[in-house]
This record gives structure tokens, sequence and C-alpha cells, in this order.
């Protein structure tokens, strides 16, 4: 007889008898429960084939032991300490979109680096303030912007790179971004912030023979780069938004932590997350949907944070943050308005296209060659799915400058095979290692779509 | 709004991307949606059409004339042999670097685990391994990659009764790589001929390689490798590594992480991109609206859910492995559409208590119309404009028949065919 056929047995509850007592075997704590995670694991291996930094570097154990393995063994060992390889995940997350079995491992690895950070990492090492001021970049731009022009030629300046090089191990071989002259939030209130949005918005629904009173209202999630380095890039998001008759606002906001997760300093990224998630989720309570440019930006606010951190608000605003692209599609006809359009400026030319990692786990790695395929005077070619190898602040350090150039090879190799020599892409940091590594413009989706339906 | 096509694909195994290349190419507006990365990173590269019959007779020398006898629900049945046929020449414009299109006869190959399996197409990197060819064989393991044990593998195939010679031996992997180097560190170097060091001088390692293996050598004309041998540019690994040792080199096929799976999921994403389909990974499709047609589709972001709609849809989710049918104790079904999946009340009845028995829950799949629409469980299709394909479907034991690859490409051709035509 089987035991569905036994009528005592009950396999819902558990038939235990008086004498069992439970053990908790892991004992209540705050951390997020990566357990079901772990277990979920069935070692395929497919993480591991994912892992840009594994296929350069075999001394690096790889996603599979980074994440359910290393997880395992804090849990066995209470002295386990986590291993040192931690630092060498770039935080690409890609393993994350190979795993069949949804294990959560670029979690496991961010709450794995905080960790080593935290108890393993000395607080007077230069390495330590080497990757605080890094991932802290948004401190820095801040001064720098005060005086661009000068931030611009000291921070490019032969002997300053020298020393901070030598010292800090900020590799030589590197140009840094430039500092606009204007901000975009400086810009953004010339213009007459989220009011004078307001009627120009009501304008262009006027223009579009839609209700003067529709509800569309953005909030921006602008980042650091495109504020204080590419604010071309943001003043483009706003014209396109407003095309369509969107209000946007420009809310308050910090760093969105990617630099910052990438290095293993939680505690400031939680301190950015906790004034993001605020600001945003009271304009989300009101109706707005918060909206980043940037590929990583997004990522942080849909997945980072709510895998991260317990604060009020958090998932609605996972819920309603989307990229500036993938919103229109989903809300406009933007396919039908951009087979209408052509461009006749300067961006009419052929672009070859990078996906950066993080685009790719929100679905969004096809969405520019799909769209622009279209365009008339515009051609894009996608050059393949490696990954450019900078990885935010990675590919900033002396000791990963080599492997981060090893590892963006293969797309320099497509670049150049490409009919363009204009490159493009949604992430600030991909751009810049796609022009250190070609020489190639790089510029920004929103930009070509600017050209193309924006009168 | 929803982010429209005419045809949407749900699944990027090989069922959902033979069905999307195949509605592209008919002219459909074309987007595949894949939750994960494609299942063919865990297929060892090998595609058979079928290798036993359900009752185990086998290896069948022709897959074609067997299949008019198979049971009336198996997918083969339901398509017809010629749409295999025609399914089968899809496959072969668009897998160039395949091979065994010439013939509709099974090839032999020899496997990692030391079978010899029968099969109806193979890349070319395992061309020079048949097991067909009389000719001697070297097989040469990497002492740091323990899944590929050669002289193990070789006694296993001597055992098998292989009409040639076959020796077995391990060598260290230039630059002595760390025992849990992943396959793609293997493949960079030798594609690269990166540069490694070997007894303090600094070498190529797909040159050093080749010298290692020439001292084991005796005169096998043929040599075989773990499938790590190169990645974008196999066909130059080979080439070269055969030039240094006089003999033609093949990869035996391996499970999971699998290169030849992954250069045949890159070669099926460029034909559908070159086709004009469009295509998207990371999310899951969660849910749907309509009634006796499907109105969109639900994708799930961070618990925003995306819609996305099409004309016709095709269900390519996979089975019982693949998550396109869930079971649990109370009963089996299909996750997306809740679509009829045909399995006996008492779950006692799924299973054979012999581990290697014929088991009920092999079939488990929904049971489709002639056109694949899945069925209710009073024989009426589910949605009128959607179209199941690959393991989803019941009726077949591809791991027993040997027949997974072939159901996935000529129901995927034939659902995206169909697909196409209605969408127009």
């Amino acid at each position: 007889m089987s035991d569905a056929e036994d009528p005592s047995f009950d396999p819902v509850a558990p038939n235990t008898g008086d004498s069992y007592e439970p053990v908790d075997v892991f004992p209540d704590s705050d951390d997020f429960d990566l357990r079901p995670g772990a277990d979920s694991c069935y070692k395929c291996s497919i993480c591991d084939t994912n892992c840009p930094v594994a296929e350069v570097d075999d001394d690096f154990p790889g996603p599979k032991f980074q994440g359910p393995e290393q997880w395992r063994l804090k849990q066995t060992d209470d002295d386990y300490e986590i291993d040192d390889s931690i630092t060498e995940c770039s935080n690409c997350m890609r393993c994350d979109d190979g795993c069949p079995s949804g294990v959560p491992l670029s979690q496991m690895h961010n709450t794995a680096r905080g960790q080593y950070v935290d108890e393993q990492m000395s607080k007077f090492s230069l390495k330590y303030w080497r990757n605080r001021i890094l991932a802290n970049y948004r401190t820095s731009a801040r001064l720098a912007s005060i005086f661009p022009r000068t931030a611009n030629f000291a921070m490019n300046f032969g002997p300053v790179r020298w020393v901070m090089d030598k010292t800090m191990g900020i590799p030589n071989e590197r140009d840094f971004p430039a500092f606009a002259t204007e901000t975009f939030r400086k810009w953004w209130q010339k213009q007459g912030g989220a009011d004078a949005s307001r009627e120009r918005a009501r304008e262009a629904r006027e223009r579009r023979g839609e209700p003067r009173d529709a509800d569309k209202k953005i909030a921006y999630f602008h980042g650091c780069y495109s504020n204080y380095n590419t604010p071309e890039v943001a003043k483009a998001l706003v014209h396109v938004y407003e095309h369509f008759g969107y209000e946007v606002v420009v809310p308050e906001q910090r760093c969105s932590g990617t630099p910052m997760f990438a290095n293993g300093m939680l505690d400031d990224a939680r301190r950015g997350a906790k004034v993001n998630v605020s600001s945003f989720a009271d304009l989300i309570e009101q109706g707005y949907d918060a909206i980043a440019s940037c590929t990583s930006c997004s990522m942080a606010l849909r997945k980072e944070y709510p895998e991260l951190f317990d604060i009020d608000g958090v998932d609605a605003v996972a819920e309603n943050t989307f990229e500036s692209i993938e919103y229109l599609r989903i809300h406009e006809d933007l396919k039908g308005e951009i087979e209408d359009a052509d461009v006749s400026d300067e961006l009419a030319k052929e672009f070859a296209y990078h996906a950066p990692c993080h685009a790719r786990n929100q679905g969004l790695e096809r969405q520019a060659v799909e769209l622009f395929r279209d365009l008339d005077n515009v051609g894009i070619e996608d050059v393949g799915e490696s990954c450019s190898g900078i990885s935010g602040t990675y590919g900033w350090k002396s000791e990963k400058y080599e492997k981060s150039m090893k590892i963006g090879e293969e797309m320099f190799e497509h670049m150049e095979h490409a009919e363009g020599t204009t490159g493009m892409t949604e992430c600030p940091t991909c751009a810049m290692q796609m022009e250190h590594g070609t020489g190639y413009e790089v510029r920004h989706p929103l930009e070509l779509l600017e050209a193309a339906i924006v009168e | 709004m929803a982010i429209e096509s005419d045809v949407l694909v749900i699944g990027g195994g090989l069922a959902g991307l033979t069905s999307a290349i195949t509605a592209a190419r008919e002219g459909a507006h074309v987007r595949l949606l894949s939750y994960k990365q494609s299942t063919l990173r865990q297929a060892s590269g090998l595609v058979d059409v079928l290798g036993y019959t359900p009752e185990g007779e086998g290896p069948l020398t022709d897959p074609y004339e067997a299949i008019p006898a198979l049971p009336d629900s198996h997918p083969y049945r339901i398509v017809g042999v010629d749409t295999v046929r025609e399914a089968m020449g899809l496959f072969d414009e668009v897998a160039t670097d395949y091979r065994g299109g010439h013939t509709e006869t099974n090839a032999l190959l020899p496997t990692h685990g030391g079978t010899v399996k029968p099969t109806a197409r193979y890349p070319a990197g395992a061309a020079a391994g048949i097991a067909s060819d009389d000719r001697d064989v070297l097989l040469v393991g990497f002492q740091s990659m323990t899944d590929f044990d050669a002289p193990h593998v070789a006694a296993h195939l001597r055992a098998a009764g292989v009409p040639f010679d076959v020796r077995g031996v391990t060598v260290e992997f230039p630059g002595d790589l760390k025992a849990d180097a992943k396959v793609t560190r293997y493949a960079k170097l030798l594609e690269h001929n990166g540069t490694v060091s070997v007894r303090g001088n600094e070498q190529g390692a797909r040159d050093a390689l080749a010298a290692r293996v020439n001292r084991e050598q005796e005169d096998e004309p043929r040599v075989g490798f773990p499938a790590v041998l190169g990645d974008e540019d196999a066909g130059g690994v080979r080439a070269a590594l055969g030039e240094k040792l006089g003999a033609e080199i093949f990869e035996v096929p391996s499970g999971p992480p699998s290169l030849p799976g992954l250069r045949l999921e890159d070669a099926m994403f460029d034909a559908l991109d070159a086709a004009g389909g469009n295509f998207e990974s990371g999310n899951p499709v969660v849910d749907y609206d309509g009634g006796d047609r499907i109105e969109q589709v639900y994708v799930e972001k961070n618990g925003a859910k995306i819609p996305v709609s099409a004309n016709e849809y095709v269900l390519a989710t996979g089975g019982l492995v693949g998550k396109g049918v869930e079971s649990d104790r109370e009963g089996v079904r299909e996750p997306i559409f809740d679509c009829h999946v045909p399995h006996p009340e008492d779950r006692y009845e799924w299973f054979d208590l012999d581990v290697f028995g014929d088991h009920p829950f092999a079939l488990f799949g929904v049971d489709p119309d002639p056109e694949l629409r899945p069925l209710t469980a009073d024989g009426d299709p589910e949605f009128e404009n959607l179209r199941a394909a690959g393991s989803v479907l019941g009726g077949f034991d591809f791991a027993a028949e040997k027949s997974g690859s072939g159901v996935s490409i000529a129901t995927g051709y034939h659902a995206g065919t169909v697909a196409a035509q209605e969408a127009r």
C-alpha cells in the first residue's frame, strides 16, 4: 500500500509525535534568507559559462562558488571567512540571467562582498579608501563640477595621473571623463523646472490630439553621470518625454548605489537608497513612474534595492521603475513614430551597438537594435553579447586594468568589424571602455531618439 | 498599449528558436521571449531525430522509416513525416556548421560517457570522431578537467565494440589551470593561443598542448578532446591542432555546461536576427488576458507586469525539467495558460518502480490538435491562437527514444509556419 492510500497519513501535518522538539537551524536574523536560493542550485554550471572574469582568469572560482557554495560554507562554519576572490567579481550580474533555477546569485555576491569589506578589509588600507572614493563618484563629481574646466585639466594632467596610479592604484592608461560646464540640474532649473515642463507637456498633448490634462507624468532618475558628465543625455530624455506629452519632475536623489554594491560598501549604498526610495516612493504614490536613462541605475532601483534593503516603499519603487525607452515602448507607439521619422543631422550614420550587462537582466539587450533598424538614414549593428569589461569602477583599478581590457577584447574586435565607427550604448562606463578600446565616439540611444522624433 | 508583434514565441530553447526563425522567414514580425538563457547551453550539441522506438528497439538506422509506426499521439505522427523532413532541412540551412544532412540515416557518435549515440545531425567539430569510421583514435583528457576521463571513456567505447582501436591518455593542460577552471577559460586560451607559462617558458597554449599530445600520440590518425576547443572559431582551433599533430581533430560532446550547445545557440540567434526577428531574455511570462483567443500576455519584471501582445502565440516553455510543465502532489499543470495536461489522478501511477523503467511522467505534456493547439480535457482547442512546440508537448519520451531535438525542431517548424500564416 502506498502512503497516499494510508488513511492515517497526512503529508501536510508533520507526524512528529509529542516528543518532537524543533531545532532552529538558522537562528533569527535581519538578513534576507538566501537558503531557498542556495538549495535551488543543481550545479549545472551555466552561471560559470556566463562569467566574463572566469573566462580570462582561472584563479577566479566563478559565480557558482561565490554564490551558493560560499553561502553554504558560511552556514556550516562560524569562523568561515569570505574568500578574497569575492573582490574579483565585477558585479556584471550575468550569472542571474543564466541560472535556469532562479538562484539569486548577484544577491549572494553582494551580500558576501559587503560582509567581506565590513569584517575582513582593513579600514586603514589605501585600497579601502581608493575603492571608497571610486564608489562615491558623486562626491568627487560634485566638487569637480564646481570648477569643471580646472578639474578636466587636472584629472588628465600627466604628473597628477602618475601619482594617482602609483599611490592610489588608479590606472594611468585611462582618460578621466570630462565634466560638463553646466550640470543637468542647473540647466533644468534654468528651463523652469517642473512647472514649465507641465506647460510644455500640455502643449505637446494638444499638438498630438490628446486631452490637455492627460495623466502622463514621470519622475526622472538621472543618476550622477548624466548630471555631471553627459547632460546631453538627460536633456534628450526631457525633450523626448515632453514630445510625447509627459510632465517631467526631477526629484532629490543620490547615487543609485551601483558602484557601492560592486565595492561592498553597503552602508554607503543604503544611505543613498533611503533618500532615493523616500523621494521616489512619494511621487509614485502621486501617480508618477520612475524613469532612468542609465541601465545600471534602473537595475539598482528595480532589483538590488529590494534584494538588499528593507526600506519602506522599496517594493513600490522597484515595481514602478522603468528604463527610459522601455517605458515609451510600453505606453506609446514608439515604433510607429520611428518608422515615420528620419535623421538628417550629424547622427545620420552607422552605429556599433553594445548592450550593457545590466540591460540584459531587464530584457533590454535588443531594444535599441529593434527600434533603430527601421529608422531611415541610420544603421545599427549589435556587436555581440560579450561584456565590455570595465564594469563601472572595476576597470578603474590599476590591479584590474589589464583583466578589464582582456574581457573587453572581444567587444573591441566586434566593434572594429562593424560597419559603423560610432558606438552606442546605454551605460556610461561601457561607453568609456568602448571609447578607450577603439577611439570611437559613443552616443546614448536617447540622443538618437531625440534626433529622430523631436522637432 | 502593449509591445506588439505578429507572432510571440515564449521559450528560447531549440523549439522556440526554430518556430521563431520559421515564422520570421515567412515574413511575420516575430518576438521571442526567454525567461532565462537558452537551454541549448545544457544540450550536448548532438541533434537527434529518433534513435530508438518507444519499445526500445534500436539503434535505428533510418529514423524516418520508423516514424509511421509510432503511436498516433506521438508529435511526429501529429505533424507527419514530411514535415519532419522539411524541418530538418530548415535546421540544415540555419546551422551551417552541422553535418549529417547528406543522408537520412543516423550517424553513431561517441559521447563523453563512452557510449555510442545514434543521431541525425552532429557539429562539424564532432565529425572526425564518428564511430562507424574504422581509423584508430586517441582520446586526450586534461588532469584539471575531471568531467572527461579519457582512459575511462576509451575503455567504455572498447566495451561497446567500436570497430577501431581507442586509447585514452590524460595530460596536464599547459599553464596548469586551476582544477575548477571554466570550460570558457580553456576555450578562450585555445582560440587565441593565449600565453601560458610552461616550466618557466612563455608559450601559446595551443602550441604547448599540441607538443604535449605529440609525445603521447602513436600513429592514431584521429585525436579527440573534450569539447572546449574554442568558441567563435572552433574550426580554426581544430585546424591548427590538426596540422601540428598530423591527425584529424574532434571534440567529444559533453553534458552541461556545453560549448557545442552554446555555439548552436549562437547560430540560432544569429539566424533569428538575420530573419528580422526580435528577442529578449531575463524575465518570465506569468499571465495572460483573453477568452477564446489570447489577447496579451504579461512579462514580470521585479513586480511590474509588462503587457506584450501578438496575433498568434507559440508555447515552447519545455517539459518537466524546463518548467514548462509543473507538478506537485495534487496534479500536473502547464503554468502560464493553465492548458490541460492529461495525467492519472493517483500520483502513484505517474511513475514506474524500476528506476530505468517506462515512467508515465516522461510522456506528460499538453495534448495538441493537428495544428498543435493544446486541447482541453473535452478535446477542444484551449485557445484559437496558441500553439505548442517541443517538450511541453506530451506523448513522447525523448530520453528513451533519443528524439528530443527532432521533436523540438519539427514541432517548432510546424507551429511557426502555421502561426505565421494565421497572423497574416
